[in-house]
């Protein structure tokens, strides 16, 4: 039988539901007036789909809702739904009626029957409280009380038509036994995912021990949908669908901004620093200080006023704060002032796909800017293998888009070869920069090596260079090479000691030069000064013998006059004359 | 209570029908059958159309049509879905079994 819908209303709106990632995965929600079928096993969270799709309605799109209840009371389902914050009490006050619909188990059944009677008081219901979207939950109750295959489907007739009739949005949820897909369609409503015009599938599976719920849209007539299975948890708001953003992903806006990794000669190495917005990644076996890089990049974070959320999945958080501590990496008071937010997952047991929506949630609620998870290998542990690395790659992708940068640790198994792909999870090729840490053995030394292995879009230094923790903070060295071999720790302490020397030596030498021609330097003046002092004397005694000379040749000539006298002498004789 | 005590009380009858839809007249005329050989002269039957008074469905919480809500005599009130075209486990509820026998 076709549905009596027109080519027209083909294109109709799309009714919300206010589910995380679902109205993504639908392109907006639910097929707007007309019947919608959830299917899924006991516990797969039907009823909480099914009940928050109503309350998105009756908050935020001014649609009313009924809810009819077959098999739990309607008492029960508002208190169970109580955690989820969703205000019930409030909401049923006008907006959201519930209609308890159980068979009474004393019920007694003669001849056939059909639900007619339902209908026409939900109608009225209805058109009371202006309804426009109604669920009925667990049809399948109450079609197990119709004796045969024929009298289901004519009740599931009835019922599709008169949703169209009365244009509501309809959702019904019905069990489906055990977790096969498959199955579905042998069921005696399996009919109904022919009729309806959106079928979603809810399954509830155990891998290795761990819980995997996963939303699959079977069918979404006139709309293109995600045919995916997308993993969902069932989060303190309510169900979260962890939609894959692939369509979403090419209108990423690239930031070319720089940010500080926290520590200075790394951020010298990566040209500037991380990208906005970029993913890196850090690899290392255990205890070479991955948690620390981590730490330090939120550090730098904080210290810029940006929020940041750590995830460790390695130790209480408590931990976390004291142990970075030690390396001077002070995270206290920006825990304390709320800008940082430090969740442990230590606690959260379940699948990578828990763990991803949960990221995101708090992410989101915190406003994160910078998001650092130590370390993300956990994921791939616990039956998680075939999920972690997609849980990863749309970590990547919802960072990117979302503008966040996001710093992961992993842990290299100290088994695993030293080959540079030697993350389990193969995340390498997603991370824009990949730092590895090491350990270099020499000279009976563990030593902490750090070299950048890929930075898309940046110049990075090719060096591997020492990370050096100490309380003051974490710091890069150069290391030495010598003889082909890179040196670190005690022998590059020794080869710059052996430096210090030289230099010293060289400064001392020529302190002495100085010093010693400084010495000659005033001998020669000395001498200098001693010849002048000669010499002046040489003039004084030159000038001395001059006058002399003058006085004695005075003398002589004045006595000569006197001999001329007292001898009475005629003309001058010949004699010595004065000089 | 005593066999003639219960014989002379008188059954009170509500029978909640989709108009005139096949299993609610299939309903009307079962009871009415009913009432006529086991009840005779000590029963009152109301017919209530719930596309008419879809209200008083509401409130009455009938989901299924055709619906038979035995009033009186008490105790409780009994509820009985279907055509009534199985006459066995309809006078078992209404406890007139012993009636037919």
């Amino acid at each position: 039988m076709k549905s009596l819908r027109s080519p027209l209303a083909r294109r109709s709106s799309k009714a919300p539901t206010g589910i995380v990632g679902f109205d993504e995965i639908t392109g907006g929600g639910l097929p707007h007036g007309r019947t919608t079928l959830l299917v899924g096993g006991p516990g797969s969270g039907k009823t909480i789909l099914a009940l928050q799709f109503l309350v998105h309605g009756a908050q935020h799109c001014k649609e009313p809702g009924i809810f009819v209840a077959f098999e739990e009371s309607s008492k029960r389902i508002a208190a169970n739904a109580e955690s989820f914050g969703w205000n019930l009490a409030e909401l049923r006050r006008k907006k959201l009626h519930f209609m308890d619909a159980q068979p009474m188990s004393d019920l007694v059944q003669s001849g056939n029957f059909d639900l007619s009677g339902m209908l026409a008081s939900l109608g009225a219901q209805a058109k009371a409280m202006g309804a426009r979207r109604i669920v009925f939950d667990a049809l399948d109750v109450v079609l197990a009380l119709l004796p045969d295959a024929a009298a289901k489907r004519r009740e599931v007739y009835r019922l599709h038509e008169w949703l169209l009739a009365c244009e509501l949005t309809g959702l019904i949820t019905a069990k489906a036994g055990g977790d096969e897909a498959s199955s579905f369609s042998q069921q005696p409503f399996g009919f109904m995912q022919f009729m309806v015009d959106c079928a979603v599938i809810l399954s509830h599976s155990v891998v290795q021990g761990v819980s995997q719920r996963n939303l699959r849209v079977q069918k979404y007539r006139g709309s293109s949908f995600d045919e995916n299975e997308s993993p969902f948890l069932i989060g303190a708001r309510g169900l979260e669908v962890d939609a894959m953003r692939t369509h979403v992903r090419a209108n990423v806006k690239v930031s070319s901004e720089r940010v500080s990794s926290g520590v200075k000669r790394l951020d010298t190495m990566l040209g500037g620093g991380y990208y906005r917005g970029a993913s890196v990644l850090i690899t290392g076996f255990p205890g070479t200080a991955k948690t620390t890089l981590a730490g330090a990049f939120a550090e730098a974070a904080c210290k810029r006023g940006e929020r940041t959320l750590f995830v460790s999945f390695d130790s209480d958080s408590n931990e976390v704060v004291r142990d970075l501590a030690s390396v001077g990496i002070q995270l206290g008071h920006h825990l304390k002032n709320g800008r940082l937010r430090l969740a442990s997952a230590r606690t959260i047991t379940g699948s990578a796909e828990t763990y991803l929506v949960r990221i995101k949630t708090l992410a989101t609620e915190h406003g994160a800017r910078c998001l650092v998870i130590d370390p993300m290998s956990t994921w791939s542990k616990s039956g998680n293998d075939s999920s972690a690395h997609s849980v990863a790659e749309r970590l990547t992708d919802w960072s990117k888009a979302s503008g966040i940068t996001l710093v992961c640790t992993s842990l290299l198994d100290e088994m695993s070869s030293q080959s540079e792909g030697g993350s389990s999870l193969h995340i390498s090729t997603l991370a824009d920069t990949w730092i590895k840490l090491s350990y270099l053995m020499q000279a009976g030394e563990r030593n902490r090596g750090l070299s950048i292995i890929k930075s898309r879009g940046t110049a990075h230094s090719n060096q591997v260079r020492e990370l050096i923790l100490s309380d003051a903070g974490v710091t890069l060295a150069d290391t030495y090479t010598a003889g082909g071999e890179v040196l670190m720790g005690t022998l590059r302490w020794e080869k710059e000691g052996a430096e210090r020397a030289a230099t010293e030596v060289t400064e001392v030498a020529g302190k002495l030069r100085r010093v010693r021609l400084d010495a000659e330097e005033a001998e020669l003046e000395v001498r200098v000064k001693s010849l002048q002092v000669e010499l002046d004397a040489k003039h004084v005694e030159k000038a001395l013998l001059a006058r002399t000379t003058e006085s004695r040749k005075g003398e002589l000539s004045q006595g000569q006059a006197r001999m001329k006298e007292l001898r009475g002498a005629d003309a001058a004789a010949p004699g010595r004359k004065s000089p | 209570m005593s066999q003639s005590a219960k014989d002379r009380s008188k059954f009170k009858f509500r029978l909640y029908g989709a108009g005139d839809a096949q299993n609610s007249a299939q309903a009307v005329a079962n009871l009415t059958a009913l009432c006529r050989a086991y009840l005779k002269d000590r029963h009152a039957i109301e017919v209530v159309n719930v596309f008419r008074e879809p209200k008083r469905a509401l409130a009455d919480g009938i989901l299924m049509t055709p619906t038979l809500v035995k009033l009186a005599p008490s105790p409780a009130p009994k509820r009985i879905v279907g055509t009534l075209s199985q006459t066995q486990p309809v006078l078992q509820a209404l406890g007139l079994e012993t009636l037919a026998t």
